[in-house]
């Protein structure tokens, strides 16, 4: 049985990929996740941001209250250098876990400036990473703001990066575009050499006791795959580029229908945390057994089987309300 | 040889020669000389190397006493050891200065020259402190300049191990020890040639070794006692000799020639200044200018002090010397003189005696100038020459004040000058938040460092610690400056301050022709008008040039927020031209990737950005031809302040005390209470606003504010017949007042600093609106006139009725006048709210001892002082005697108070007949537990002294003036975790274990702030402090439970933030406990590294992590048979990172060395686990049986 998929040019012994999460700090972790069978592993997020704010902080609270009184003019020890105030410590992560595991590894960037694209994307290629997924969202909270200002920033940060590096270079998005697929169509255009869907994002609750708006992450279950599965299937077939499926991958049959539906990669995450690294080793058996059982020979064989344009009814992923069972009359 | 050239303070001068030529360093913070230790501490840290190519030990003391100590043993030990000190630190080290030198070893203490705090104390520089030690039989070496600073650390170690005379090298406090100036930085091979390995050798071969054992430090008798004391004479006979020869050495290496007296001055001087220390550069400047123009004058400098070579010095003086003015920087009342006028008068006389003078005996004289660093300049040498001159002149004088009381002071002219001309002399105003003085300091090092210029800075604090002003003196020339003083002829003057035009006379010192920048918030059309009148005019008349940039605009538009360093920067050097333009922006943005750099590459963008900003925004004015301003500069005070407050605080507050004549001032150091409220200082940008409708009149807010400016107050609404038509009030929610009160919540918002504690404490949301709460930030220039006369009209509202009120609830507490207000403390102080909430519950009674640090500076600097006075006159009086003694200053308040009080019971007892028994005996056995209780006792003690006026006898006039300690006081020593923890603590444990009722305030801030955050024995695992600047590895000391194992000491541990109630059920118990009190209260700190704003939160969190568990050790509940220990705050229930993460002292360790950080948080969070445990275990006690 041919387990083995493409993905950003990479080649995968299975389509079994953890996604980003802070399992990737720790390179014990990879080891195991690549043990259990993970084909390749996306790393947690480099946030320019972060970096940002935390230089500007260093120096706001380092420098507060200096050269005011004579007594002390200042507060703290300045040591001779800091770390990782230039992402050394991701970085050397990508180097770390380069030397400790096989299969491919892929850094993630979320950057806020074209500078910081640049500059991020050529040090994470140069310091080894198989592949970069770039990780752009945008809550495009001004009502001025239109889709096509939103739309042409997220190429033009695709272009950037892909202009200053030579690794693959996928883009993970959210859902949120009025035409996705014609969406999906132009980052392909652009150059993305794989498309990641979607985007889990953290989202806003309200605290009834302190009237205040709080942010917490809370575990995908398989139901919440089936918004990236329809569009995976709709965009089988219709781009270059390699397609990978996140949010909801909790057992081996979400794989199985992540593959039918056309990813070459089947991401996740929270199954992870929840049941630990080696609830892959159960996926990827689960999966080989249910090829078994309905006799695949190969992942290749199955993948976009079950996507818009193989099935005998694509209208199926069109529909969004529930109506009567509508039988073709042609 | 080519040396580098640094621009570099005195403290790093001394501390970069020291660290080199030393193996073990044992210090203890002190100002002006702390820098040296944090100085030689980074040099380790960073792994720097001495001339044997070992990394010296560098360890932090819990005082000076034992850091001498240490130094002792190390130095008996073998090693070359130093230590940094100065003033009392200095005094603390006498004992074992005195072993140090019996016992013929050697070494050098550096040491900052400070005042010794006598009427007051002062951090600023004088010889008072090492005239204190020179009878200890250590080698006194002075050094005038920076560059002697350093040159001199390194030939006095060589001396010392070739005499075996140990030395101490001192310079002049700030003068010195903070000035920055370029010099030519020795090399370690300067220093390996200097100091001899076999002469090390030597010295470690006395050390105590086991291998080959002795004894040193016998006990000896009347019969050998002075022999033995003898035996050191001809090591001091010959060290002169020595020291000269180490300086010669020194010349033939780097060409620069000391002698042990120096002369300056023509060959035929007839009048001659003898001085040491940082004046007699000064004195050099004027000699040559003077000379220059035909005055037969001359200085001396006395390098080498102690031991005083009397032919070394006559040999110094032109033969045609006739008159003499001994000049000393200290003062010895009832002494015939200072010391190095009797030494100088000795010398002559011995001189004369012995037959080797070769002149006639000259006139000599002696006066004081410059105590704690009172500016001394070429005015005030030429007013001792003119004096020499006379045929009489004036003995024991004061120059550079105005004594009118004992006529001691010489007259000079205040306009002369000896600057030349070609000095570009720049003066610049600014906050200390807005980076001014690290942006001069950078300019300096710019011109120092990569011109040929030679460049000075000196820079002038102030005594706030928020909202405070700086000035810088920058001086850049084609000469070594030796300008010793203030700069009083400015060629360049800027403002970083608009509001600073309408307070102080910016442009007082600008000269004809100077340049003059201002930054103002203002376009360039309409920035004239806005200008006060003297401004305009001064610009007209003394025909400056103009030019202003809005950098607050700049600053927020390049994402600087409140810092508009770099871009003032920019404006000087573009119109200093003290370098082309494009050649100064390239190096403005080299220093800025130097300083910057290592906090990345985000900053040093943001900092580009300003530079480049910066031109465009930079306009000259053309200048009209008239002032027609009507704006006037504001008066310091009100004209309804008090006389005192007037003729002298108002001149302080101006930064006119100079001018202050000795009559004004206070004969014995006594000052009187409440003047922080004549002093409004306007520093906050934004202040609360109150809304009546959502407030729920809680009084958290009043409870939290650091400087008591936002207050509440219940009243009768008849009251407000005469309000202001803006007065805010509210009908009082709740019952516990009469029928229809009104309830006001006030903000003074010319004292407020803006810090938003209040407003993050506040629990109150709008429904409509949740980020909307009952007290909102506003900006305060809009609201000052307005809330300047609601603050008035408030403050006349009657304070409620003491007895009356609830106090024991938060609420009911902040209806208690405060009698700490407007101090000087940072926005946000986590301090204050404890030291507030102290004077609200005791202050009309109460007696207070300050251990020196922050809450003395804060609480007594002047020119203002926030502790005040009730309506009835009545509120705390407070001093401050030491650092290391305040348990025991205030221990020393009780044994008088108990004794007057027993004193006065007993003569009362006496006079029980006359004054009669009822009166009498409610008076002996009155029970002054609560606020009604003392409100008897005080009206019976009214009553009493009525009627002891009218009775004659000599016990009635007795009893009359002790009758006041027949009513209660409160005891209370209160400092800082420096003081309680370590220098302070062995007197506090006796304070404690003497049963007697002091209560002690612990204001642990977990560092020694006033300092600037050197580690204490309270700093806790993992946090960053100088002398733990990777992190602190060992535990944070449990003063607390050292304190209650007692048993009969009442115990408190309290985080405001966490639980207010707590903490004022705390403050409550402690007091009326009758013994003594340790209270030891979370304070949060500027030196923690977060937002204030937050201090609260981070007070919760401490709490709810179980890393500041809350507690009360009651012994009174022992009598009950309950379990004294009281645990006030729940099981950890968020891990330890949550809180302390938010921290920079915390955090910074992880962007330093991510693997020590994850040890520390380890431990610390073990720590907080088994301390929790303990602390539960013994809470859970059963104390039944």
């Amino acid at each position: 049985m041919n387990l083995s998929t493409n993905y950003l040019g990479l080649k995968l012994k299975n389509p079994l990929v953890p996604s980003a999460s802070p399992l990737s700090a720790n390179v014990d972790k990879v080891k195991e996740l690549e043990a259990y069978g993970a084909a390749a592993v996306v790393m947690y997020s480099l946030f320019e941001e972060q970096i940002q704010h935390e230089s500007e902080e260093l120096d706001t609270f380092l420098t507060a209250g200096t050269e005011s009184f004579a007594e002390a003019l200042s507060y703290f020890p300045l040591p001779e250098e800091f770390h990782n105030l230039e992402a050394e410590e991701y970085l050397k992560q990508i180097s770390r876990l380069k030397e400790a595991v096989d299969i491919p590894v892929i850094a993630s960037l979320n950057g806020v400036s074209t500078g910081g694209w640049m500059k991020y994307a050529t040090n994470i290629q140069q310091a080894g990473a198989d592949a970069l997924e770039l990780n752009i969202y945008y809550i495009p909270t001004d009502p001025e703001m239109t889709a096509e200002k939103v739309e042409q920033m997220y190429l033009d940060d695709l272009k950037t990066v892909k202009q200053n590096i030579s690794i693959p270079v996928a883009i993970k998005l959210n859902p949120f575009f009025t035409a996705f697929a014609n969406m999906a169509k132009k980052l392909d255009n652009a150059g993305a050499d794989g498309l990641v869907l979607f985007n889990r994002f953290y989202q806003p609750d309200i605290d009834l006791n302190e009237l205040e708006v709080v942010h917490d992450l809370e575990f995908s279950d398989s139901y919440e795959m089936r918004l990236p599965l329809r569009w995976m299937a709709i965009l089988y077939g219709k781009v270059k580029a390699s397609l990978a499926l996140t949010t909801g991958i909790h057992t081996g049959e979400d794989v199985v229908k992540a593959v039918m539906a056309g990813a070459d990669a089947a991401m996740m995450t929270s199954v992870l945390l929840m049941k630990g690294p080696r609830k892959l080793e159960r996926m990827l058996e689960d999966l080989k057994s249910w090829m078994e059982v309905h006799e695949y020979e190969s992942v290749q064989q199955m993948k976009g089987s079950m996507s818009y344009k193989a099935i005998a009814e694509p209208a199926a992923y069109e529909r969004a309300n529930y109506m009567k069972t509508l039988q073709s009359i042609k | 040889m080519q040396r580098k050239m640094v621009t570099i303070d005195g403290n790093e001068a001394a501390a970069y020669v020291a660290h080199k030529i030393n193996e073990v360093i044992a210090i203890y913070p002190i100002t002006p000389s702390s820098n040296m230790g944090e100085w030689a501490d980074e040099y380790s840290a960073k792994g720097q190397k001495n001339i044997w190519g070992t990394i010296p030990s560098v360890t932090e003391m819990q005082s000076e006493g034992g850091a001498s100590g240490a130094v002792h043993g190390a130095l008996q030990a073998g090693a070359l050891t130093t230590t940094f000190t100065a003033s009392q630190g200095l005094l603390l080290m006498i004992p074992n200065m005195y072993k140090i030198a019996g016992e013929l070893t050697s070494t050098v203490f550096h040491v900052s020259a400070r005042s010794v705090a006598a009427q007051a104390l002062s951090i600023f520089g004088d010889h008072s402190d090492v005239m204190a030690v020179r009878q200890t039989g250590f080698g006194l070496l002075a050094s005038n300049s920076i560059q002697e600073v350093m040159d001199f650390a390194l030939f006095s170690q060589a001396a010392s191990l070739e005499t075996r005379v140990p030395f101490v090298h001192f310079f002049d406090g700030f003068r010195s020890s903070h000035e920055v100036m370029k010099i030519e930085q020795l090399t370690m091979d300067d220093m390996r040639a200097m100091i001899d390995d076999n002469l090390v050798r030597e010295h470690r071969a006395r050390a105590l070794n086991p291998e080959k054992p002795v004894l040193r430090g016998t006990a000896q008798n009347p019969d050998v006692f002075f022999q033995g004391r003898e035996t050191v004479n001809l090591y001091y006979e010959k060290t002169p000799a020595i020291m000269q020869k180490a300086m010669d050495k020194f010349a033939g290496i780097t060409g620069r020639q000391y002698k042990l007296f120096d002369y300056v001055g023509p060959k035929d001087a007839e009048r001659i200044i003898v001085i040491m220390g940082s004046g007699a550069e000064a004195a050099q400047e004027a000699v040559e200018y003077l000379a220059a123009k035909g005055e037969k004058v001359g200085v001396i400098k006395v390098r080498l002090y102690r031991p005083f070579s009397i032919k070394d010095f006559i040999k110094a003086f032109p033969k045609t010397t006739k008159a003499i003015g001994v000049l000393d920087r200290t003062k010895e009342p009832g002494s015939i003189g200072e010391p190095l006028y009797q030494d100088v008068l000795a010398a002559f006389s011995e001189a004369q005696v012995e037959g080797f003078l070769p002149m006639a005996m000259p006139k000599i004289i002696g006066g004081r100038y410059g105590l704690s660093s009172k500016e001394f300049t070429p005015a005030m040498i030429k007013a001792v020459f003119d004096e020499l001159k006379k045929d009489k002149p004036k003995n024991h004088f004061t120059v550079g004040i105005n004594d009118d009381v004992s006529h001691t002071s010489l007259e000079y002219d205040h306009s002369f000058s000896a600057e030349s001309d070609d000095v570009v002399r720049g003066m610049f105003y600014g906050l200390g938040a807005d980076g001014t003085v690290g942006a001069n300091k950078n300019s300096i090092k710019i011109i120092g460092e990569e011109t040929d210029n030679y460049a000075q800075g000196y820079f002038v604090y102030d005594s706030k610690k928020s909202g405070s002003m700086t000035i810088s003196h920058l001086r850049f020339g084609p000469r070594p400056i030796h300008s010793t003083y203030l700069i009083n002829k400015a060629s360049f003057v800027a403002c970083h301050q608009f509001v600073f035009l309408e307070k102080y006379d910016i442009l007082e010192k600008a000269v004809d022709g100077a340049t003059f920048l201002l930054n103002a918030p203002y376009s360039k059309e309409e920035v004239w008008d806005k200008l006060p009148l003297h401004i305009q005019e001064q610009i007209i008349n003394k025909k400056l040039k103009f030019y202003v940039i809005d950098a607050y605009h700049v600053a927020k538009e390049t994402g600087m927020g409140q810092r508009i360093n770099t871009i003032m920067q920019t404006c000087f050097f573009a119109i200093s031209g003290v370098l082309p333009k494009e050649e100064a922006i390239a190096k403005i943005k080299n220093a800025i990737q130097k300083t910057y750099g290592k906090k990345g590459e985000q900053v040093v963008k943001m900092n580009f950005e300003a530079v480049d900003q910066t031109l465009a925004n930079l306009h000259e004015i053309k200048v009209p031809a008239k002032a027609t301003s009507t704006i006037k500069m504001q008066p310091a005070v009100p004209d309804e302040a008090p006389e005192f407050v007037k003729q002298v605080t108002a001149m302080i507050i101006a930064g006119k005390g100079d001018d202050i004549p000795v009559s004004k001032m206070p004969d014995d150091g006594t000052y009187p209470t409440a003047t922080t409220k004549w002093e409004k200082r306007n520093v906050a940008m934004e202040v609360p606003v109150w809304d009546t409708e959502l407030c729920i009149q809680c009084n958290k807010c009043a409870n939290v504010c650091p400087h008591a400016c936002i207050r509440p107050k219940v009243y009768d609404s008849k009251l407000l017949e005469n309000a202001p038509s803006t007065f805010k009030s509210a009908k009082y929610r709740g019952k516990d007042f009469p029928e229809g009160s009104m309830y006001t919540l006030q903000v003074s918002v010319e004292d407020c600093t803006g810090c938003e504690l209040c407003v993050e404490v506040c629990p109150v949301k709008d429904k409509q609106e949740p980020s909307k709460k009952a007290i909102n930030m506003a900006p305060q220039i809009p609201l000052r006139e307005t809330e300047r006369k609601n603050w008035e009209f408030f403050m006349n509202i009657p304070d409620y009725d003491r007895a009356q009120l609830k106090i024991d609830s938060v609420k009911g507490s902040q209806f208690l006048r405060p009698l700490f207000e407007f101090s000087g403390a940072c926005a946000g102080c986590g301090e204050t709210p404890y030291v507030r909430l102290a004077s609200q519950l005791f202050g009309d009674r109460m007696i207070i001892a300050n251990a020196t640090g922050c809450s003395s500076i804060y609480g007594g600097n002047l020119p203002t002082t926030p502790w005040a006075k009730d309506s009835n006159g009545r509120g705390p009086a407070w001093s401050n005697s030491l650092f290391e003694d305040n348990a025991e200053f205030g221990l020393g308040f009780r044994l008088t108070i108990d004794k007057h009080n027993e004193q006065a019971k007993e003569i009362l007892a006496g006079l029980k007949k006359e004054v009669g028994e009822e009166l009498t005996d409610e008076i002996i056995n009155a029970v002054q537990k609560d606020e009604a209780d003392i409100a008897e006792q005080r009206a019976r003690v009214e009553q009493l002294k009525e009627k002891l006026k009218s009775i004659k006898k000599p016990e009635a006039v007795n009893l009359l003036s002790l009758a006041d300690y027949l009513v209660k006081k409160s005891v209370w020593s209160m400092g800082g975790d420096g003081w309680a923890y370590d220098i302070g603590y062995g007197g506090l444990d006796h304070v404690i274990a003497s049963g007697k009722n002091v209560n002690i305030l612990v204001l642990d801030t977990e560092v020694y702030s006033n300092t600037g955050g050197q580690m204490s024995k309270a700093t806790p695992t993992g946090a960053v402090a100088k002398f733990a600047a990777g992190g602190k590895p060992t535990p944070k000391k449990d003063l607390g439970m050292l304190a209650l194992s007692y048993g009969n000491v009442y115990v408190a541990r309290v985080a405001m933030g966490a639980s207010d109630t707590q903490t004022l059920k705390a403050f409550i118990e402690a007091e009326r406990y009758d013994g003594p009190s340790l209270i030891i209260a979370y304070s949060h700190c500027i030196a923690h590294g977060y937002n204030l704003k937050y201090g609260m939160t981070q007070q919760k969190l401490a709490v709810d992590s179980g890393y500041w568990p809350l507690f009360r050790y009651n012994p009174d509940l022992l009598k009950e048979g309950k379990n004294p220990l009281v645990l006030d705050s729940k099981a950890p229930k968020i891990p330890l990172k949550d809180y302390i993460y938010n921290e920079t002292r915390y955090k910074m360790v992880i962007k330093m060395n991510p693997e020590a950080a994850d040890k520390f948080l380890n431990y610390a969070q073990e720590q907080v686990n088994l301390n929790w445990k303990r602390y539960e275990n013994l809470a859970k006690m059963d104390y039944s049986e």
